[in-house]
């Protein structure tokens, strides 16, 4: 079938479904979705960006005419089976604990000679310029992790430190409306309209939460990272932009990269 | 063998100890923690960075989650004095508006991010949180649900002297939440200024208004 066509009929179901008004409708809306990422397995337009990313992997780019192929993300120069799931963590070469997405904007320094200020200017018109190629690079790394556990390593000072700095960002209340993190992922169970929210001070379970990302969101049809998607939540929590990249959103992705020890990753998901 | 047990333990201890001083601990992370949320985010619109500052309320209910622990009685009733003493009563004396506007406000969940005009309309983000009609099925639950608010208060006249302590107990804790409960979830919809007096009258109308949709 048609690819967009099938994403049409299926998101005119889903419609259908949230319009029945019954008690049950919740059950319906989630059994929907379900149903549209199943029948996207073989054709979730994430794949699109996954393929792109790996184009750009081994594509000789950048003042140096390089590929990412040596990139070391934490497992050896060149391994990224297994690097995704336990990211953030520690590089001695920099001396910082690093998410995928800074991780790779070393590398395209390193190894391929771009300026990595450059790239963090790019990272702020996200999924246009080279953040699209970032976006789709990220994607490819990580969906080699696909099916793997979350298992972010805590043996390094600084990845303890900022365990404890972003468990203490996402307890922190402020803004307008006086939102943290925890005011809507603090507990279980609980939802916003009918949106179910994972508890993200534990592991949620298998692809929730921290292991669903990144996502494509059919929304919005853009491929999510979990930069982008904490740039979201912090836009709805009203507060001030975290910085891409910025120590606050690494802590973050540790503490509930950590707290989702055993879960197994999906990635790439699929979103409303 | 006593002695030994003895010996052989100070080592430990003392491994221990260094352990622990090489550690940040809990003070040197909470400043950690303050450095890196200042570095790491940017105005952005309307949301400046004195989003970022917390008043006592804030700054002791967030440290209270973190460390797991609710808050001492005598820190949560001075919490809930000082937010008390915030709430504006009606200037007119009046409480209540009309339910259908409480309605749309009650739905609307826009305003005060960077993504929104400064100046627009805010919504009053109550469905996010909470039941409050039947007919919207739509919800959240992160609130109590306060469908028949008003009914199961035993509010049937709005003026009568029985439904006053109800009526003045809802407008301050929508006012500022924080005065009735120290580390409530709630946004403090008039102390903070998501709403203003007249969209608060409205969306009183809507909880206690016999004829609203919410006490049907």
């Amino acid at each position: 079938m048609n690819k967009s066509m099938a994403h049409r009929q299926v998101l005119t179901a889903a419609v259908l479904l949230v319009a029945m008004g019954a008690a049950q409708a919740q059950d319906a809306t989630a059994q929907g979705i379900a149903k549209y990422r199943e029948m996207l397995q073989d054709g979730n337009p994430a794949e699109l960006f996954e393929m792109k990313g790996e184009e750009l992997w081994k594509q000789k780019r950048g003042p140096k005419n390089a590929s990412m192929e040596q990139c070391n993300l934490g497992k050896g120069p060149g391994v990224i089976k297994g690097a995704f799931v336990e990211m953030p963590r520690y590089f001695a070469d920099t001396g910082k604990v690093q998410d995928l997405e800074t991780r790779l904007i070393t590398c395209m320094e390193t190894l391929q000679g771009f300026k990595s200020e450059d790239l963090y200017k790019a990272a702020d018109s996200y999924g246009k310029g080279e953040s699209a190629n970032m976006v789709a690079m990220t994607t490819y790394v990580a969906t080699a992790s696909k099916g793997m556990d979350f298992a972010l390593p805590q043996t390094n000072e600084k990845e303890k430190t900022m365990y404890e700095v972003g468990k203490r960002l996402f307890f922190a209340r402020g803004g307008p409306h006086d939102f943290a993190c925890a005011t809507c992922h603090g507990v279980d169970g609980q939802r916003i309209r009918l949106q179910d929210l994972p508890n993200l001070t534990k592991n949620p379970g298998d692809g929730v939460g921290f292991a669903a990302w990144p996502a494509y969101r059919v929304s919005n049809a853009q491929l999510w990272t979990m930069q982008k998607r904490l740039n979201d939540c912090y836009r709805q929590q009203r507060f001030p932009e975290p910085k891409f990249g910025s120590d606050a959103t690494i802590a973050l992705a540790v503490y509930m990269g950590v707290n989702s020890k055993g879960a197994e990753s999906i990635v790439p998901s699929i979103k409303r | 063998m006593k002695t030994f047990l003895k010996i052989a333990l100070i080592p430990l201890a003392a491994l221990v100890l260094a352990a622990c001083s090489s550690s940040p601990t809990g003070a040197d992370l909470d400043q950690i923690a303050s450095q890196v949320t200042q570095s790491s985010f940017q105005a952005n619109g309307q949301a400046g960075m004195d989003r970022l500052q917390q008043d006592d309320a804030n700054r002791l209910c967030s440290a209270a989650d973190v460390a797991g622990q609710p808050l001492d009685d005598k820190t949560a009733q001075a919490i809930e004095a000082a937010n008390l003493k915030t709430v504006k009563w009606p200037a007119d004396g009046k409480f209540l508006g009309d339910w259908k506007n409480g309605e749309k406000l009650a739905q609307s969940g826009r305003g005060l991010t960077w993504s929104d005009k400064a100046g627009s309309d805010n919504g009053g983000n109550c469905y996010n949180c909470h039941q409050i009609t039947k007919e919207e099925i739509s919800y959240g639950t992160i609130g109590p649900s306060l469908y028949r608010y008003g009914t199961l208060r035993g509010v049937t006249d709005l003026n009568s002297p029985a439904a006053k302590a109800v009526v003045e107990y809802t407008w301050g804790k929508l006012w500022n939440a924080r005065a009735y409960s120290a580390c409530s979830q709630m946004p403090r919809v008039g102390h903070n200024a998501i709403l203003k007096e007249s969209e608060l009258k409205d969306v009183m109308a809507l909880l206690l208004d016999p004829a609203s949709p919410a006490n049907k």
